[in-house]
């Protein structure tokens, strides 16, 4: 012991051998995630290679129809429905959701705030299935066939603007957040110059927050084209479908062709056992093109956010 | 001598226009429609919870719940006093659905204007909502019956089991994993480029789409572990045949479904949880290793405890997106059709058996042929789902406001 009754800390050799034990079991906590990236690419690659092995690349993209159970396998269906539904989903949330977003940011009392945004967060709360649910009874029959007048009940139009209600609060919130980030001197100096709040707005803060809003959109984007039972429910098609480029028709996306895939064929509600057949091949072809194109969008979303970040 | 225009310089500080007293025609007109954009959200909230109560409560009205039909069934219950005295229930069951969905939007602007007697609220809510869960599982068989094909005796409580065991289980599985991995990124982990690619990754996760974490089950929970793995050696040298011919999983089990969805929560428990420690000052952090803590000391004793709050919301959330998802219930085999175990079935046999969960059933019960199950029924079970979901969401939010700390 030293002198002056001062013990030494640092020689503790259960402390340090503790401190090391946590930093271990820490270590691997953070690693996990990359070795769930990894499981998920793993996974998807094997049976999608035997797909790929199987089908001649001419004939997955003939604009013709998606039907695996007679062993026609045409991604551009699939591919030209998920960007119908996105469209229409984005055609909905785009302007709802930067619409609310710069009224919060903006012009609302704080009050008004404070009741809003909680709801807005409950909304972006409500599952998927829920909102499929509302897109068969409600949106089908309400909004698109009154559109539309030889519309079906089930449309891509009907999922789409279901989707579209599903990723408002992605859009609201992620361009909010980008329109509160940008500084008060900013909108002082506008106000200064003796603009008014419209012209501050669309020509100050907007411009400022510019990536963020890009980055909503495409975060928003990206969800749209993962988003599977709102299509599965009002899509209106089942294991299979034909090419087409009309929002009034009922079709399949690249999710909704999964989810009906998982339901209706045998082979992957059945069988336990290695993949069998073709059909259970394309679900990891299918997943494999969704991981990857929702993964370059996610990239692509978050290198706007961080700018925005790093800009104030 | 400088003087002040005490109305100009008013006029600059709000914003207001300096060109007189002219109407701002386009300010207006832009106000009023972002005003509108606002209040097409929230009217399509208002809407859907409209259509599915509409649908929802009927069906618990036809099995036993008496609170449908709001103003007439109010009538009758006003006339006939006897009503009320023979269906106590009832009345609980009222009492319920109109706190619920009137004082908890009033319990959460209270909250937020930071009162104490929100408090008072809240257990008020809490209360009703405990015997309005009563109360419906006492008159109502469709909480408690099993699935069927017959339309008038189809219940949800498979479903209902399914769901409360996935959320336990990812509650379980995600929590510690995604709680431990944040504590490493925002305290232990050094400025290297390989974490930089960690925290990258870990965002990305989060924005891949269920049904790919569906297919990420499929191959390793169900097919992987779930086929026989051979034999182990225990203790002695033995080969022991540990798992059986199940695996580890069992195949397409409660177990592996459970696993996946602690697998798709994990990046969002990850996230939220790296924000709560963020806010955490890292003054406070300093005074912790001025006294001679180590760092494991400081993170349990200083910021954890200060982090609680904001890590308990974002668990809560991503609880209720595990209880929401379908999609990869779907893939890794939840079941399709109507199945009889669990009332007199041991519960060995429920994690190894098929088993279904509250939006399965929704799914299945929606694409159904028969209109009963494709409307009343889905509605039904929509309402018991939104009811577990939305608790969820506006507990967290409650909690938020409550513990939202301004260091």
């Amino acid at each position: 012991m030293a002198a002056g009754g001062l013990i030494d800390l640092t020689g503790d050799r259960r402390r340090l051998r503790r401190e090391r034990r946590v930093r271990i079991v820490f270590w691997l906590a953070g690693l996990s995630s990359l070795a769930i990236s990894i499981a998920i690419v793993l996974s998807l690659l094997g049976n999608s290679i035997e797909f790929l092995n199987n089908t001649p690349l001419d004939k997955l993209w003939t604009f013709d129809k998606w039907a695996p159970r007679i062993g026609k396998f045409d991604i551009a269906t699939l591919f030209v429905g998920s960007l119908l539904v996105t469209g229409v989903a984005m055609l909905i949330a785009a302007p709802l959701g930067l619409g609310a977003a710069i009224y919060l940011a903006e012009y609302a009392k704080p009050r008004v705030r404070r009741v809003a945004k909680p709801i807005l967060e409950v909304m972006a709360g409500i599952p998927s299935i829920v909102i499929g649910f509302f897109a068969v009874a409600w949106i089908g029959p309400n909004i698109v066939q009154n559109l539309f007048a030889n519309a079906d009940a089930f449309s891509l139009a009907a999922a789409g603007i279901g989707v579209g209600l599903l990723v408002t609060p992605i859009v609201a919130s992620v361009s909010e957040d980008a329109m509160r980030a940008v500084p008060a001197a900013l909108r002082e100096a506008s106000y200064g110059l003796g603009a008014r709040r419209i012209t501050t707005v669309t020509k100050i803060v907007m411009p400022a927050a510019v990536s963020g809003i890009v980055a909503a959109m495409i975060l928003a984007a990206s969800r749209a084209i993962g988003e599977t039972m709102i299509v599965a429910l009002a899509g209106g098609a089942f294991g299979e479908a034909s090419y087409t480029t009309k929002i009034t028709d009922v079709g399949l996306t690249i999710t909704s062709a999964m989810a009906s895939l998982a339901t209706g064929t045998d082979q992957v509600a059945g069988g336990g056992g290695s993949g069998a057949g073709q059909a259970f091949n394309s679900l990891f072809f299918l997943g494999l093109l969704l991981f990857g194109v929702t993964m370059l969008l996610n990239l692509v979303g978050d290198f706007f956010v961080r700018r925005i970040r790093e800009k104030y | 001598m400088a003087t002040v225009d005490v109305a100009l310089t008013r006029d600059i500080t709000v914003g207001r226009s300096l060109r007189g007293k002219r109407v701002d025609v386009p300010g207006v007109v832009f106000q009023a429609a972002l005003l509108f954009c606002l209040f097409v959200c929230l009217a399509f909230i208002v809407l859907l919870f409209g259509i599915i109560l509409d649908d929802g409560l009927g069906t618990f009205q036809n099995r036993g719940f008496v609170i449908s039909d709001f103003p007439s069934e109010l009538e009758k219950a006003l006339s006939e006093t006897w009503t009320f005295l023979t269906h106590p229930e009832g009345l609980i069951g009222w009492f319920a659905t109109l706190v619920a969905f009137v004082g908890l939007p009033i319990a959460i602007f209270f909250s937020a204007r930071g009162r104490h007697w929100k408090i008072l609220i809240a257990m008020v809510v809490g209360f009703a909502i405990v015997f309005g869960i009563a109360a419906l599982v006492g008159t109502s068989d469709f909480l408690t019956s099993d699935l069927s094909r017959f339309p008038e005796r189809a219940g949800v409580s498979q479903a209902i089991f399914g769901t409360v065991f996935l959320a336990l289980m990812t509650a379980v599985v995600a929590f510690p994993l995604g709680i431990a991995t944040a504590v490493f990124l925002e305290e232990y982990a050094p400025a290297t480029r390989l974490i930089a690619f960690v925290r990258l990754n870990i965002r990305n996760l989060a924005g891949v789409p269920s049904v790919v974490y569906g297919l990420l089950g499929l191959a390793i929970f169900v097919q992987l572990l779930g086929t026989d793995i051979g034999d182990f050696p225990v203790v002695g040298g033995t080969l022991v045949d540990i798992f059986g011919e199940g695996g580890i999983t069992g195949g397409r089990t409660i177990i592996a479904g459970g696993f996946t969805l602690a697998i798709l929560v994990l990046p969002i428990v990850i996230i939220t949880s790296s924000e709560a420690l963020r806010a955490v000052p890292q003054s406070l952090r300093e005074g912790g290793y001025g006294v001679g803590a180590t760092k494991w000391e400081v993170t349990k004793s200083l910021v954890m405890p200060n982090a609680f709050a904001g890590i308990l919301t974002g668990t809560i959330l991503s609880l209720s997106r595990a209880i929401g998802e379908t999609a990869p219930l779907i893939l890794v085999g939840a079941f399709f059709g109507t199945f009889f175990t669990t009332g007199s079935a041991g519960l060995s046999e429920k994690f190894t058996t098929t088993y279904t969960a509250l939006p399965q059933v929704v799914y299945q019960w929606a694409t159904d042929a028969k209109t009963e199950f494709r409307l009343s029924l889905t509605a039904a079970a929509i309402l018991v789902l939104l009811v577990i979901t939305i608790l969820a969401n506006v507990a967290a939010v409650l909690l938020r406001n409550r513990y939202e700390k301004r260091w």
